[in-house]
């Protein structure tokens, strides 16, 4: 009940608030949010890791379908969960920051999509998870396209159309798999679509080679993974800070959870195969991303290529189908979530201050705001995966399960600390030290709320960083599970 | 049977009242109607009756279609408010057609011979004629009428004459006489089979037009963007659906045999691939929302002709059910588009994409219902054009033309593309001159009604069970 209970809230919520006009939105809707948290953290409390399918709810939605409205979760999921509602409330407050038209339909859109991603982490349902994640996909769509950039229309339209279209495909696959299975549990239609059952099938191998890339479309687009990736720089530039931060911090984990939940166990023939290409797409992706990210000018678009290049190595982690590359991606989709909210944030703040998001015509920002260049340093060797930060535990467990798998992947993907670490030490170096710019001159410090949303992000950092077990024993049962069922067959 | 008594009569007595000068008692008196007829119909669900020798066949499947077109009728009336305001003369008897023809469409669900198909057709096409030229100073729409009328008689004329040769060949009108003689020739006619399967494909082109399936589509653009908005809609959602249940009452009841079936199949099938590709990429092209909304009709036909394919020789179940569904989640979404496309061009006076710019500003509730009627009609989740193509697809997969499905996928994603644009215009693009960032005016009553249609999308988006099964 209480997953269901996490589901309803922010819709209630949305649906109430998009009837404030202007301010008024904004202190409800971060009441909402954190309530939602609140009820996140009493599930993570009372999980037990060592039980599966915890806190679910069963209804039959269209019974002349067979189709449920089945959800739970693991640990996995709560991970997950956690992180949708955590960096809710901050991006909320991060939204705060800005002024814009139409505030309370701006935060409902946020609030509505809350509840999409947290279905797309509980589902149990294929049809409910297809449906969820299509949930998730309209409030972005508007967040980025009616309060974004200058090229917004264009942009986000390339955007909807390519992940869309990748989610059509996984529903014609999802349809396909839905006529292998046997009746609903109620015996009312002939067909069902549930994760046990889609779990239990027995497809013959050349039927899962095609199927494997019916499914993968969807997550490969948003994830995003190399070659599918071209809207993604476009977009998380276009998009306003908020939005961004929804995208890169919550929105490509469901491709990542979708490889894990609903790939590997599902079609493992078809993962077995394509394994050593998604494997080397993915590791294009790190050193590609990595290297346009040296390149580039704008600090959105750089912190934009740089995640998808630590995507790139999540994905790889979750290919290697090593136990501990899964754990290593659960973890760093923590880290990165919190990595890259950070990093938005500060890239926001510096475009608020000076108007410019440009690295040429920034400098010296040090010396006029020491706060903020300490909250930047800290997030970004996170990114960069600095020992006893969250980025290590991550990066180190997802290499060793590369590792694992082959070791000369293993090697080459490592290539992401070393570029990482180059271009994100340049950009700081260029944005906040060396001479002052025209820009940087009437500069000020990150004021009190600025910091206290920054806090807990960096909190999370060396939490993390330090005592990963607290994450890890969550997920680790459900990775053995996933596992198990790859194994199995 | 008292859905078509009570429209004859009321029709009747709607004339009467535009006797009197004024208007304003014309909208409340003809939803009233609508409303009593809507109730009415469902009296007669799970009692099969039959009427005039079973030449009408009342059921569940008539019954629930006859929901469908009453209830388009009903919550597209408040968009002519204008006429009631502009003090339109001939409003009693815009009304009074629509009453007739919405008697021919339940003629049209509900036959059992195939003269009384032949009347309903008629009966409901005959007021679209009149109403199609009802903007009689509008040259375009006088086009509209001329050619709605010359084409749809021509067609009517080769529906009649496939009735024809069918009668010749199996010597019955009735359905379920013509699948037995179908099954069984009698000694002696297998020399007739060549003229009951040109019959049939006669047939198949008579209501192919009116439901406006490639390659007799050719009409629907510029008669849907002559015709005054108001009946564009009636025309693209009534007359569909009566088309489309029409159609699978007469593969279901008078051609199941395998023979026939080797004949019409591979036809519809073609029909079906034509209508998708031409009405998709039709659209595309578009630069007006009205003739956008009149290739997309095209292409909804080919997504129905996906489950006539997929037919399961039943009344009910996955093909039927999912005519029903899709029909009922395209007429709201339709209903709704065309209804803000009309509020926004008498306001604005044009009715390509750019006369929606800025439109979210000035008038969120339009854009909002806008924007669910064309996710709707993309068949995005949330909206039940969602669940009707889902219905559609799986009862098709389901049948083995998985070919079929995924060539229709692709065409739903480039339906996506122009589904799109108004949504852009109205969204992310601001008003370009004068008249697009003034407010478009908007009744309550019409406010209303938008609203219940945006509601009803969602509902059947969210929860299809409501109405799965009643097939």
């Amino acid at each position: 009940m209480l997953t269901v209970l996490l589901l309803l809230w922010p819709v209630a919520a949305a649906l109430l608030l998009h009837f404030f006009k202007g301010r008024a939105a904004r202190v409800p809707a971060l009441g909402a949010a954190l309530v939602e948290f609140v009820l996140a953290a009493y599930a993570a409390f009372t999980f037990n890791a060592n039980h599966t399918g915890q806190f679910s709810y069963n209804l039959n939605w269209i019974p002349s379908a067979g189709i449920q409205f089945a959800v739970g979760m693991d640990g996995l999921s709560l991970l997950l969960v956690l992180l949708t509602a955590f960096l809710v409330p901050i991006i909320l407050l991060a939204a705060f920051r800005r002024n814009f038209e139409n505030e309370g339909v701006f935060y409902a859109l946020v609030l509505f999509m809350q509840t999409g991603l947290i279905g797309v982490f509980t589902a149990q349902d294929a049809f409910l998870f297809y449906f969820m994640w299509e949930v998730a996909l309209i409030p972005i769509y508007f967040l980025a396209g009616v309060w974004g950039g200058v090229n917004r229309a264009k942009v986000t339209f390339k955007f909807f159309l390519y992940t869309i279209v990748g989610s059509l495909f996984m529903l014609a696959g999802f349809v396909y798999l839905y006529f292998q299975t046997g009746a609903s549990a109620d015996g009312l239609a002939a067909h069902n679509a549930s994760l046990a059952s889609f779990y239990s099938l027995n497809l013959p191998a050349e039927t899962q080679l095609w199927l494997f890339w019916l499914i993968f479309a969807a997550f490969a687009v948003k994830m995003p993974i190399f070659p599918f990736h071209t809207w993604q720089p476009d977009t998380y530039t276009e998009a306003p800070a908020p939005a961004t931060m929804l995208l890169s911090g919550i929105m490509l984990k469901m491709g990542i959870y979708g490889c894990m939940r609903w790939l590997l166990p599902v079609v493992p023939l078809g993962v077995d195969y394509w394994q050593n290409l998604v494997l080397i797409l993915a590791i294009i992706g790190i050193i590609y991303g990595a290297i346009i990210a040296i390149r580039q000018q704008d600090v959105k678009r750089l912190i934009a290529y740089s995640s998808l290049s630590h995507v790139g190595l999540m994905i790889a982690g979750v290919f290697s189908l090593t136990h501990i590359g899964l754990q290593g991606a659960s973890i760093q989709m923590l880290a990165h979530g919190v990595n890259v909210v950070g990093m938005f944030f500060i890239a926001d703040a510096i475009e608020r201050r000076t108007g410019t998001r440009n690295i040429a015509d920034l400098g010296g920002l040090t010396r006029q705001a020491p706060v903020l260049t300490v909250c930047f340093l800290v997030l970004l060797l996170g990114t960069v995966a600095l020992p006893l930060t969250n980025g290590f535990v991550g990066e180190f467990l997802l290499l060793q399960g590369v590792f694992e798998y082959n070791a000369w992947m293993g090697a080459v993907a490592g290539v992401t600390i070393i570029l990482g670490a180059v271009y994100l030490l340049r950009m700081f170096q260029r944005v906040m030290l060396g001479p002052d710019s025209s820009f940087t001159a009437t500069f000020t410090d990150l004021t009190g709320a600025e910091l206290a949303l920054l806090v807990p992000l960096i909190v999370l950092v060396f939490w993390i960083g330090l005592f990963p077990g607290t994450f890890l024993h969550l997920s680790d049962g459900s990775v053995m599970n996933i596992l198990n069922e790859v194994v199995k067959r | 049977m008292n859905s078509i008594i009570l429209l004859s009569v009321l029709g009747l007595g709607n004339l009467f009242l535009g006797f009197r000068r004024s208007n304003r008692l014309l909208l409340p008196a003809a939803m009233l109607m609508l409303a009593v007829v809507f109730g009415v119909n469902f009296l007669d669900w799970g009692a099969t009756q039959s009427y005039f020798n079973d030449m009408l066949v009342i059921d569940n499947f008539s019954v629930a279609f006859t929901g469908i077109v009453v209830l388009t009728a009903l919550v597209l009336l408040p968009f002519s408010q204008k006429y009631v305001h502009d003090g339109e003369a001939n409003l009693a008897e815009y009304y009074s057609l629509l009453l007739f023809s919405l008697v021919g469409a339940i003629m049209m669900v509900a036959y059992n011979h195939l003269l009384m198909l032949f009347l309903g057709v008629e009966t409901l096409s005959i007021a679209m004629y009149v109403l199609a030229g009802s903007d009689k100073r509008n040259l375009r729409s006088n086009e509209a009428a001329l050619k709605y009328f010359l084409m749809g008689s021509f067609t009517t004329g080769i529906l009649l004459f496939g009735v024809a040769l069918v009668y010749g060949a199996t010597g019955t009108f009735v359905l379920s006489d013509i699948s037995f003689a179908v099954q069984n020739p009698k000694p002696g006619f297998e020399s007739l089979v060549p003229m009951l399967y040109i019959g049939m494909l006669l047939l198949l082109i008579g209501i192919g037009f009116k439901v406006s399936a490639a390659p007799f589509h050719f009409w629907t653009p510029d008669v849907y963007e002559g015709t005054p908005t108001f009946f564009t809609a009636f025309m693209s959602t009534v007359v569909k659906t009566a088309g489309f249940a029409a159609f699978l009452k007469l593969l279901v009841q008078a051609f199941p045999a395998a023979s026939a079936q080797g004949v019409w199949l591979p036809t519809l099938t073609a029909m079906c691939v034509l209508t998708l590709l031409l009405g998709n990429v039709g659209a595309v092209t578009q630069t007006s929302t009205k003739r956008m909304l009149a290739y997309s009709s095209v292409s909804h036909a080919g997504y129905l002709l996906i489950a006539l394919v997929a037919f399961n020789g039943k009344l009910e179940g996955a093909s039927a059910y999912g005519i029903f569904f899709y029909s009922l989640a395209y007429s709201v979404a339709t209903v709704a588009a065309f209804g803000v496309l009309k509020l926004v061009a008498d306001a604005r006076m044009r009715e390509d994409y750019n006369g929606l710019n800025g439109l979210a500003k000035t008038n969120p509730l339009l854009a909002f219902v806008m924007t669910v009627a064309m996710l709707s009609l993309a068949g995005i989740p949330l909206t039940g054009g969602f669940f009707g193509k889902f219905f559609i697809f799986s009862a098709a997969v389901e049948n083995g033309y998985i070919g079929l499905v995924v060539f229709a996928v692709v065409m739903s994603m480039i339906s996506i593309y122009y589904y799109l644009r108004p949504v852009i215009a109205m969204y992310m693009r601001e008003a370009d001159d004068e008249t697009t960032a003034t407010p478009v005016p908007v009744s309550g009553f019409q406010s209303a009604a938008l609203l219940l249609l945006a509601l009803l999308t969602v509902v059947l988006g969210v929860l299809p069970g409501l109405v799965s099964g009643v097939l």
